[in-house]
């Protein structure tokens, strides 16, 4: 059951380019992604693609200058701002990429009891704590005395007291040792399995592919291939999208082959398919405007010439 | 010629070492993993091999003899920040000259669009940063590498771009590397050896 879709949406951002003229940048192109309950969708991408404001942009967080089209919907019902504000924090949470999200007045131990809302709060907090290994000591503790790898931990466990039934997490990894990670990874399946839905941003293929079901894979702000992790193996017969073929390949446990070239800047995209300067199956019908979507296999892609 | 640390022992707090009598040499061309637990000091030993930090006991030398404290430093680091590793009140041309000239034909396996020299580091992504730290680092007189994370921030793409290049002006120039990273496939792709400093 479909518990979050986007339909549609773009978002730009307006930007004083040179003195008090202003200029559109347009970051997400007409992108459509949903989110089941019990499901684990995995976002990956290069840096740069507009990962991370697909995460605000749901959360309804995006900055002043953010225009947005296209529809955000929760449980059938598409989100209005002030229904967004009431659902955020309770149902859909995030955990944030930078670690300045925490408030920095706030002792760790409340701020993380903030987010607990079906259990005991204190119990909650302290069992948490010692799930992801943090010395009780730590409860007392402010923002700015945490290390990184802590304060990542904290960010996560806050988003899996809360129980909500949308979790963003983006870019929970970085700073964090393999046994933590493996903790985080087995918290995001047992919400999956008691009916949340996880949406995890993230550059690293390796760690997507052993927590998700399906991955969607970001070029130049638009999702060009949602595929099941089944597909991902050997060398990458069954991927739809040139791009995921590549991402793929150059994986140093792969080929480690790179191709050419480098995402085009959101105010210098090329018309039609982003990808098709870098492509080699590029034709001219592949510069005439941004491929449909396209089911095939049980996978969507945005590519004229998938097969 | 080689890059040499001789029981090599640190800490940041007094009477708490992070490591001690560590052992690690480089030779010419020689690309060496470094793997280890985060917290081990893989990033510390990186930083005392650059002589960006002295080590409190043992030794690091160069050919034999200490690391040099003026002009070019012949043992280059890449962080695994770029943001954190550039001026942000430089235009990226004068980062980038910063040590030397890269020429053309650098920049552009690089991938480094000329577009961007113009532009403050603020207006770039993580993975087009790097490949200006990358392109700085590589200098004629960088005898060593030390690679700390240089591509986790990155997708696999760029990740196998900016590693082909540097392995081929190391091959080229017979440059040492000492490649930083947890990723094991990766370690096991480039290295012809793996220190593991888990336990010292």
């Amino acid at each position: 059951m479909t518990i979050l879709e986007v339909r549609d949406l773009s978002i730009s951002f307006s930007q004083y380019s040179k003195g008090l003229r202003q200029e559109n940048n347009q970051v997400i192109h007409n992108l459509n992604v949903s989110l089941n309950k019990g499901e684990i969708v995995a976002v990956v991408g290069s840096s740069g693609s507009g990962k991370s404001i697909l995460a605000h942009a749901i959360l309804g967080i995006l900055p002043g200058n953010a225009t947005m089209t296209g529809s955000i919907s929760f449980d059938g019902q598409v989100l209005t701002k002030e229904m967004l504000a009431n659902l955020r924090g309770h149902e859909i949470v995030l955990v944030p990429q930078s670690v300045k999200f925490l408030d920095p007045l706030m002792r760790i131990g409340s701020q993380v009891q903030t987010s607990v809302r079906k259990q005991n709060v204190v119990t909650a907090q302290k069992k948490i704590f010692e799930k992801y290994k943090l010395h009780p000591l730590v409860e007392k503790l402010y923002p700015f005395q945490l290390s990184g790898g802590m304060a990542r931990r904290v960010l996560v466990s806050m988003a899996v007291v809360s129980e909500a039934s949308v979790i963003i997490a983006d870019e929970p990894t970085p700073g964090l040792d393999s046994e933590v990670i493996k903790e985080a990874e087995s918290s995001f399946r047992k919400l999956a399995d008691n009916g949340s839905a996880v949406m995890v941003i993230t550059h690293d293929i390796d760690f997507a592919l052993k927590l998700a079901d399906k991955i969607a894979v970001f070029y130049a702000g638009t999702v060009v291939e949602i595929a099941p992790v089944r597909d991902f193996f050997g060398r990458g017969e069954n991927l739809r999208h040139p791009y995921t073929k590549a991402l793929w390949r150059a994986l140093p446990q792969n080929d480690f082959i790179p191709i050419k070239g480098s995402q085009p800047l959101a105010n210098d995209l090329p018309n039609g398919c982003p990808f098709a300067p870098r492509c080699e199956h590029a034709t001219s019908d592949c510069s005439k405007e941004l491929p449909a979507e396209k089911m095939i296999r049980g996978g969507m892609v945005r590519c004229l010439h998938a097969t | 010629m080689q890059l040499k640390a001789e029981n090599v022992g640190f800490g940041y707090q007094k009477n708490s070492w992070m490591f001690r009598h560590l052992d690690l040499t480089i030779g010419k061309g020689e690309i060496v993993g470094l793997a280890g637990p985060s917290g081990a000091g893989k990033t510390t030993l990186g930083r005392i091999l650059a002589g960006y930090e002295m080590p409190l006991e043992g030794m690091v030398t160069l050919n034999d003899s200490p690391l040099p404290n003026t002009g070019y430093h012949p043992v280059q680091l890449v962080f695994q920040h770029p943001e954190k590793a550039v001026n942000p009140k430089w235009r990226m041309q004068k980062t980038l000259h910063e040590g030397w000239n890269p020429d053309n034909e650098l920049l552009e396996r690089l991938g480094i669009d000329k577009e961007c020299l113009r532009r403050w580091p603020n207006e770039l992504s993580g993975g087009e940063l790097q490949r200006f730290c990358v392109a700085r680092a590589l200098g004629p007189k960088t005898e060593f590498l030390i690679a700390d994370e240089m591509t986790t921030m990155l997708d696999s793409i760029t990740q196998a771009q900016i590693w082909q290049v540097v392995l081929d002006i190391a091959k080229q120039r017979e440059m040492g590397i000492l490649v930083i990273s947890h990723e094991a496939p990766l370690l096991e792709r480039l290295c012809s050896r793996i220190v593991d400093i888990s336990n010292k």
